[in-house]
């Protein structure tokens, strides 16, 4: 095992997969000259050269919709969006382009293209950059949506989503380029998608998060060990497809579910999740199902707003007492 | 918009941490802006780019190449005697096709949006006959069943398609504004307006990528020269050098909007030249013109140099079969077809004494009866078994649905 930062992670699955196979390319804003806005492709350029660590203008809907075209023809891009936020400018080709071209045509054209890079809140940068976007792209069928927690499921997913025949997004969290974490040494390391990670197993309350808010519930665990509750934490990976039936199983088990999700409240993860488990386990339910999501708002500057908005780990500990009936 | 994140995520990083436990620190080093530490007399990125203001005003003549109809002959172009009578067949086939979509639409065999082609058949036929076809690439927009027959798309599964049927090129998924055929590189009609120039150049990307010689048609209409989408995919052909041939289809009308009400700079082709393109402008009513045009462009895309095209033409039929098309001027539409680019290619065959009036007759017959078998074929054809739906959404075939 190797410890790497998720960025390094991210580098070692794409370079990798990229002296694999030659059709594999990197394009973006700031990912060759500059090294990458946060580093990601660090040295990439020097490894594979401007024809295949490409830097692009600011133009988001111009090189997503060039990603496609090229994967339409059997090349496999990997495009960075500098953040998902700026995805929105390139929303017709991400939601209407990509995951549409194999329906249309009737399988003749396949896209296996991998849109990656930071999503969600990153701290007090503002409403327009602190978009999640999971829910939003598992809305649109022929899409795929990763959200990985860790260096090690990033590595071995990301490698997957490149080799994937379909399109992908991939979503990272800046706030985790720096997170260290073991990597497994194997040679090709890859991770099934639409398999969720049982991350800590428990008896009392089923709690399930993916990226950033995987930690939060780790540490709400935590939290609710000291109280002497044993929560079970589950980590998706990827949110479509949705690994439903180890999300079910722990429910059986538990009896109680709080789904966190950095997404807007309205049409969430959190509510999809919600709705299958209510769907296919509701004789198995001992409370509702409660969420941990921000707000229905913006997101905000202020840093006080801003600890009010993001999902935190007293709230997964109350919204977990709550389906336990505990008193708080 | 897209800005520069050089400090926030320093600072986030750490609230990051603090707050929920993160397993390591985050790398406060990567996120720093690097210009800072270069040293001035070190060699950088530096580019061309000066602050240089000349003291007079920037005199400029542009020339423009221009492709009007009658100018050329086959011998011109390269074209044998015995390319002529197949041009006018591909030609009358896209004719004949379409009058009985028309018809088929009114019988309600056909259903959906119906964009017909009618009036501009020139353009997909004289720019097929300027290519490999099976090794370049072609794109383009929603009114695509001119240039998918053009290229020898299978008129019976183009029908088929248009009555929604298993056979159809697109297997019934697809629809009028969907033809696909990737043995004969025909990357789709595409619905969004303009959406489909980035991917166009994206083809064209490809091609480069794997060092083939080949080249990618993209096609659209003059609607789609008001859309980013147009600047981006013009700005990405001209910084990565991409073998394509941007051709506006400028059939003066957007839907019911003609050209010049929202155009700033109604000659569609000089929009190109802020890219630093090759501009040339041609006539859609004359084979001859479109072929020599594209033949051109074609050629410097292989070299590289992608270039951008406008072929002015006009469609007979409405934006689609639902619009009467009432937004046109007296007498226009009549103006129009005694310029008709099949009447034209055919007193051409008949002044050349390469076929006679009734050899051409025999032709066209040929294809109507060609035509009536494509819509018996498509009616004798089945729709998708139910279970098609799941069909193609993804690559993989137990793809986990919720059903």
């Amino acid at each position: 095992m190797a410890t790497l930062q998720l960025r390094e992670a991210i580098r070692a699955a794409m370079t990798e997969e990229m002296e694999r196979d030659e059709d594999v390319f990197l394009m973006g804003e700031e990912v060759a000259e500059y090294d990458g806005a946060y580093k990601v492709s660090q040295g990439m350029l020097d490894q594979f050269g401007p024809d295949r660590v490409i830097d692009t203008p600011i133009a988001e809907l111009g090189f997503s919709g060039l990603g496609i075209g090229a994967a339409m023809s059997g090349l496999r891009p990997i495009i960075e969006f500098m953040t998902f936020n700026f995805s929105f400018v390139a929303f017709d080709q991400v939601v209407n382009n990509a995951p549409n071209m194999r329906y249309m045509s009737g399988g003749q054209f396949g896209c296996p293209i991998v849109f990656r890079g930071p999503n969600g809140a990153a701290g007090q940068l503002g409403a327009t950059h602190s978009n999640s976007t999971e829910a939003l792209y598992s809305n649109f069928p022929g899409l795929k949506v990763i959200a990985p927690s860790n260096p090690d499921d990033a590595k071995g997913l990301l490698k997957s989503a490149i080799r994937d025949d379909d399109p992908i997004v991939f979503l990272e969290s800046e706030q985790m380029y720096g997170m260290k974490g073991e990597v497994s040494d194997e040679e090709d390391y890859l991770l099934p998608i639409g398999k969720a990670r049982i991350a800590r197993e428990g008896e009392d309350v089923t709690i399930v998060a993916h990226s950033k808010s995987y930690h939060v519930a780790m540490k709400a665990a935590e939290e609710l060990e000291k109280e002497g509750y044993d929560a079970e934490v589950i980590d998706p990976r990827t949110i479509k497809p949705l690994d439903i039936e180890t999300i079910i199983r722990s429910v059986m088990k538990t009896n109680r579910l709080v789904v966190i999700d950095e997404s807007s409240p309205f049409a969430s993860v959190a509510s999809e999740v919600t709705h299958q488990v209510q769907e296919r386990a509701f004789d198995h339910l001992d409370a509702p199902v409660l969420r941990v999501t921000p707000p229905d708002t913006p997101a905000p500057y202020a840093p006080n707003l801003m600890d009010r908005y993001m999902p935190s780990v007293e709230e997964t500990v109350r919204a977990s007492k709550r389906v336990l009936y505990a008193t708080t | 918009m897209a800005d520069d994140n050089s400090k926030a995520p320093t600072d986030s990083a750490d609230a990051f941490d603090a707050k929920s436990g993160g397993d390591g620190a985050a790398d406060k080093s990567a996120v720093e802006d690097t210009a800072a530490d270069e040293s001035t007399e070190e060699q950088g990125p530096w580019t061309k780019q000066s602050i240089d203001i000349p003291e007079g005003p920037i005199k400029e003549t542009v020339e423009y190449e221009t492709y009007p109809a009658s100018r050329f002959t086959h011998d011109d172009l390269g074209l044998s005697d015995d390319d002529l009578m197949p041009m006018l067949r591909n030609m009358l086939l896209q004719r004949r096709f379409e009058e009985r979509c028309r018809q088929m639409y009114q019988r309600q065999n056909i259903s959906g949006f119906l964009h017909l082609y009618i009036g501009q058949e020139a353009v997909s036929t004289g720019s097929v006959y300027g290519i490999r076809l099976g090794e370049d690439s072609v794109i383009t927009a929603y009114r695509d069943h001119g240039i998918g027959l053009a290229m020898g798309m299978d008129p019976k599964a183009c029908m088929a398609e248009l009555f929604g049927k298993k056979s159809g090129c697109s297997s019934g998924k697809g629809g009028s504004m969907h033809f696909f055929d990737s043995e004969k590189r025909m990357f789709g009609g595409h619905a969004i307006v303009g959406a489909h120039l980035p991917v166009g150049a994206g083809i064209a990307f490809a091609h480069k990528y794997r060092d083939e010689d080949n080249v990618c048609l993209c096609f659209f209409g003059d609607g789609a020269m008001a859309q980013g989408a147009y600047r981006e995919a013009l700005n990405l052909a001209g910084i990565y050098d991409l073998p394509i041939v941007f051709i506006c289809e400028n059939n003066q009308y957007a839907m019911g909007t003609a050209v010049d009400r929202v155009q700033a700079e109604p000659d569609l082709f000089k929009h190109g030249r802020s890219f630093g393109m090759p501009c040339s402008l041609a006539s859609g009513m004359d084979v001859f013109s479109v072929n020599g045009a594209v033949k051109d462009h074609v050629e410097m895309a292989r070299e590289g140099q992608p270039s951008m095209l406008e072929i002015r033409t006009y469609r007979y039929q409405g934006h689609s079969i639902s619009d009467p098309a009432k937004y046109r001027k007296e007498g226009e539409l009549d103006a129009r077809k005694s310029e008709d680019a099949i009447v034209r290619l055919q007193q051409y065959i008949i002044d050349q004494d390469i076929a006679t009036d009734s050899e051409i007759e025999t032709l066209d017959d040929e294809i109507k009866q060609e035509v009536l078998d494509a819509i018996e074929f498509a009616n004798n054809s089945d729709f998708p078994d139910d279970d098609a739906i799941y069909d193609h959404v993804y690559a993989q075939e137990d793809y986990p649905f919720i059903n």
